[in-house]
């Protein structure tokens, strides 16, 4: 009696709590999305009269010279690219640091641990990739996401490779490998799934980052999605569904990956976290 | 998390380690693999980090810089409107972090126990924290108008005049913080998830079979079994809380005045400013508060978890 | 040992990469087109669209006027990027054959005399607004002639409320304030503001300025000077008091927390608020979004306390200046001339409209021009009835004033408090600028 009440009642009102708190949120901001001007401007929560999807889609992506599509460009650009070399060096280096015990792995423990927890020096950053000319470029913006990002996938890497049997390495180095050849031919195969966790969360979050290209990629003619998106806030104040147009299109992408690597993106999350 | 991962693994493996032979000299793991990373790291990370002591010191142009000694300093704490910065990383840092612990655990519970729909309830919780910190910002900067704010009108049907949220002084830095939690909650559930489940469904037996209600095995069995969960959640988020900015520079910028401004937020102004060796100086307080809790945090968290 | 012998060669490698991209750093082409009588000059302005439009249509004018010159249009970004661009390529011998940059104090930190041509003596200078000149000279010299119109920091107000209460502009502080409370009472929110948009917020203190420089000349001098303060000069801090008064009196339309820019404009349109202290750059916002109701809106400068002394803050154009390192000396003074003169004033008003007055002798704005660029004229004709802005006159501006300006309209922070906090702001870009008298 009591167990059915708790699994049909605790769970109805559950699914209630979180209508509320979380579904109505993303409703809004989807409806509002295909709402025509002067509905949106009313900003509560009902029902389109008629549905703008397709003017407002074009209307957002066409504003201030197809700012938008410049941006979604450049944030493809800025997240494929960084994230694979990403994956290239933390594989690198989380496979020598778990394969090689030496008086180097207390140094990069605590670098690693630093990347994790240290808050990026802003200025003095601005002021290293100025000299190296690299300011307010998009390479420069992809080492900087690579640089702050190595700690956690470095992380993620270690704790997989531990679980690769070293045999196959010692197999492998018989047969006359050499190193470069044995990581990427031997190693990295086997690498797959974390490197998919690895990918799917690395993506996700420099997609959605905004501290950093603020920082290190101003002007218009680099902006990516979120700078885009900021920028329009203050632009379209009297245009919520156009604002709210820009959100749900820059929402869709990580929805994808969400519907695609649900257990990789929760698995990559907690990793590290609760380490058995 | 990775403090004590460390010493643990290597101990377990000396031997191990020695194994693969190198041959003349030559190691199958070498070490230029380190490499291309280590160049990046200690550009891009490591050289602006020991550089933001000696410019914290400084007035700064980019090209040019003065030595002042402490001043930079000074400003930070003597100026009201810093101080106030500091003193919210603070406020912000603990209210997240305690409702994400709560909150989560709650969840997790609820989640981890026999009831209706929990994929459903997973998936909705844990999605916010996947969207744009930006995008949530403006969501909700538009729920929590004072007057047209869906929020407010709410609130209204059922007879509560709610607070102006971000534009009352007093409600601004808690608004930010409650949309915080809204968008991390999720990630604080799933850790606590991976935790409850790896406790050994024995224990729960036992103590039903003792006769114990659902909430003493919670006091006396979930919650010290998930120590390391809780440890990992409350670093989690007060590293993410005390280095806040997104979401902060999304719906408030630090107004009304100063009232919701986070160091983060100081440093963005004072580097908007061109005050470049105090925005630097504002870094390096933010460093050292940071190292200082987590640090001692993180040790005291996993020394109890090892002596369980 | 092999591996620190490598890290110090790799990290000498990056070294000599990064001086070689440093190196290759700048450059940019110098198009100086020759021969056959006919020549091409270049001509740098900022890249916002409306800068660009009466741009193109003024060198397209001046093509036509003189048929043996061509103007190319460079632009450059705007902001902190754009006068890094500028100084860099003054500093390298590089800059376009004219460029259009900031008069005033940002004027002041290009090196006008090391870097730019002097102009004072040539005939068309006669042509310029005397109210212009002072903000474009360096030395005993001036180097610029103004481009683009005026605009003034001032209160917006709606006529029809004004009418319908039988309402007259106000001269002075409380009659602004007995005006006020006459809206009030008749339902009507008397003063807009929008702190969503925090920029806003500083109108008070800033569109006072004319009315401080009347009541005491000397203070842009002194306060460059670090020997005047918002807090102790009793004629400079009472914008700050203003804004407290009128906060305290709850003469503020109810949501002026949450409300933004684009709504105060909204709310000044509808007649739903009176008076909306703003820049006169509002203007053609509403021209865009209102335009049935533009002739609604009327000016008028901040009330001081002296009527006799009510001034008006204006905010002046920016410069038209020629680089010494010109190769094409007199074919730019000619396009100076040219933006000097009626035929370029028309130029621009063709292109984007008049939205203040322009600063180059009779130089007429057109029949239909808004009701409120034209309750500027007169303000901008007499130079005892106006002055430019604090930021014309001084360099010294502390980044907070919007912040600090929210705080007082909200009840947070007491008047003398914020002018104090404001003082101390502005004392790290003093430093930070190196001004005599600071350290």
């Amino acid at each position: 009696m009591t167990t059915a009440l708790k699994r049909y009642g605790l769970g109805a009102l559950a699914i209630a709590v979180t209508i509320v708190v979380f579904i109505i949120p993303l409703a809004f901001m989807a409806l509002t999305a295909v709402k025509d001007r002067r509905e949106a401007a009313k900003l509560d929560f009902s029902w389109p009269t008629t549905f703008n999807f397709l003017e407002n889609f074009q209307d957002v992506l066409s504003a201030r010279k197809f700012m938008l599509v410049t941006a979604f460009i450049n944030s493809t650009i800025l997240t494929v690219v960084s994230v694979t070399i990403l994956v290239v060096l933390a594989a690198m280096v989380a496979w020598i640091l778990q394969r090689r015990r030496s008086r180097w792995n207390g140094v990069a423990n605590f670098l690693i641990l630093s990347g994790l927890i240290i808050p990026p020096a802003v200025v003095p950053t601005i002021w290293v990739l100025q000299s190296m000319g690299l300011f307010k470029t998009l390479p420069g913006l992809i080492l900087i996401e690579v640089a702050f990002g190595l700690s956690f996938c470095v992380m993620l890497f270690r704790a997989f490779i531990a679980s690769i049997p070293k045999e196959l390495d010692e197999a492998a180095v018989i047969d006359g490998c050499g190193p470069v050849r044995l990581f990427f031919r031997v190693i990295f195969p086997l690498l797959r799934s974390v490197i998919i966790t690895v990918i799917v969360v690395q993506s996700v979050h420099i997609f959605n980052d905004f501290q950093n290209p603020l920082y290190f990629l101003p002007g218009d003619a680099n902006a990516t999605v979120q700078l885009t998106l900021f920028n329009f806030q203050s632009q379209f104040t009297t245009s919520y569904n156009l604002l709210f147009m820009n959100i749900l299109l820059i929402t869709i992408p990580p929805f994808i990956m969400y519907l695609f690597f649900n257990r990789q993106i929760v698995a990559g999350m907690t990793a590290g976290a609760v380490k058995g | 998390m990775t403090v004590n991962t460390a010493p643990t693994v290597s101990a377990a493996r000396p031997r191990q380690a020695v194994a693969p032979k190198r041959r003349k000299g030559k190691s199958a793991y070498p070490y230029w693999f380190y490499l291309p990373a280590a160049v990046v790291y200690t550009a891009l990370f490591l050289i602006p980090t020991f550089a933001s002591f000696f410019f914290s010191f400084t007035r700064w142009t980019l090209t040019d810089f003065t030595f002042i000694g402490l001043d930079n300093f000074v400003q930070f704490f003597q100026e009201p409107a810093l101080l106030k910065g500091l003193t919210n990383t603070f406020i912000y840092g603990a209210v997240t972090s305690v409702l994400k612990v709560v909150l989560g655990m709650l969840l997790a519970v609820l989640l981890t126990s026999q009831i209706i729909a929990r994929g459903y309830l997973r998936s909705v919780i844990f999605f916010p924290v996947l969207l744009s910190s930006i995008g949530v910002g403006i969501v909700f900067t538009i729920l929590m108008d004072p007057s047209k704010g869906m929020i407010n009108k709410a609130l209204e049907v059922i007879g509560i005049e709610g607070p102006a949220w971000l534009v009352d002084p007093a409600w601004a830095l808690v608004s930010v913080a409650l949309v915080d939690v809204w968008k991390g909650v999720g990630l604080a559930t799933v850790i606590y998830i991976a935790g409850i489940v790896s406790i050994p469904a024995e224990y729960f037996e036992a103590a039903k079979m003792d006769g114990a209600s659902s909430f003493k095995s919670f006091f006396n069995i979930t919650l010290p079994l998930a120590r390391p969960a809780t440890a990992t959640v409350i670093i989690l988020s007060l590293i993410g809380g005390l280095r806040s900015f997104d979401l902060i520079w999304a719906m408030t910028k630090g107004g009304p005045g100063f009232t919701s401004d986070v160091i983060a937020s100081v440093i963005f102004k004072q580097y908007q400013a061109g005050f470049y060796g105090l925005s630097t100086a504002g870094n390096v307080v933010l460093f050292l508060i940071v190292t200082a809790i987590i640090l001692p945090l993180s040790m005291f968290l996993n020394r109890k978890e090892v002596e369980q | 040992m092999t591996t620190s012998n490598r890290r110090r060669w790799t990290s000498l490698a990056v070294g000599v990469t990064a001086l070689a991209v440093a190196l290759t750093g700048c450059g940019g082409g110098n198009a100086s087109g020759g021969g056959g009588g006919e020549k091409t000059i270049t001509w740098l302005v900022d890249n916002t669209e409306n800068t660009v439009t009466y741009a193109e249509q003024i060198a397209k004018d001046f093509t036509a006027a003189n048929p043996t010159i061509k103007v190319e249009v460079e632009t450059r970004p705007q902001g902190g990027e754009g006068d890094n661009i500028v100084k860099t390529r003054l500093s390298t011998g590089d800059m376009a054959d004219l460029f259009s940059y900031n008069s005033g104090s940002l004027f002041h930190q290009i090196s006008p005399e090391q870097n730019l041509v002097p102009v004072t003596s040539e005939p068309y200078m006669a042509n310029v607004s005397d109210s212009f000149k002072p903000v474009v000279t360096a030395g005993k010299e001036i180097y610029g002639v103004p481009v683009g119109t005026g605009n003034a920091g001032a209160v917006l107000y709606n006529k029809k409320v004004y009418e319908k209460l039988g309402l007259s502009v106000p001269k002075t502080w409380s009659e602004f304030l007995a005006n006020s409370r006459k809206i009030k009472e008749a339902g009507t929110d008397p003063i807009i503001q929008t702190y969503q948009t925090t920029w806003t917020s500083q109108l008070f203190v800033l569109g006072d300025f004319a009315n401080v420089a009347k009541a005491d000349p000397d203070f842009a001098a002194n306060y460059t000077a670090n020997k005047a303060k918002y807090a102790t000069d009793p004629a400079a801090v009472k914008g700050f008091e203003h804004l407290e008064e009128a906060a305290k009196a709850g003469l503020f339309n109810k949501d002026y927390a949450s409300a933004t820019y684009a709504q105060g404009l909204e709310k000044l349109a509808n007649g739903e608020g009176a008076q909306y202290p703003i820049l006169s750059f509002a203007l053609p916002e509403l021209k865009v979004t209102f335009p049935d109701k533009l002739n609604d809106i009327g000016l008028f400068p901040l009330p001081g306390d002296d009527a006799s002394k009510n001034a008006l803050t204006v905010w002046l154009p920016g410069g038209v200046y020629i680089p010494k390192s010109t190769k094409n000396l007199d074919e730019a003074k000619k396009l100076q001339a040219f933006i000097a003169s009626k035929a370029g004033c028309d130029s621009q008003t063709k292109a984007v409209g008049a939205n203040g007055p322009y600063l180059v002798k009779g130089c007429d704005l057109p029949e239909d021009v808004p009701a409120a660029v034209k309750d500027m004229l007169p303000y901008f004709e007499d130079q005892s009835k106006n002055s430019p802005a604090l930021e014309y006159l001084s360099p010294v501006k502390g980044p907070a004033l919007e912040q600090i300006t929210v705080e007082v309209g909200s009840g947070i922070r007491s008047a003398k408090d914020a002018a104090a906090l404001y003082d101390e702001d502005v004392k790290k870009q003093a430093k930070q600028l190196n001004l005599p008298g600071w350290n």
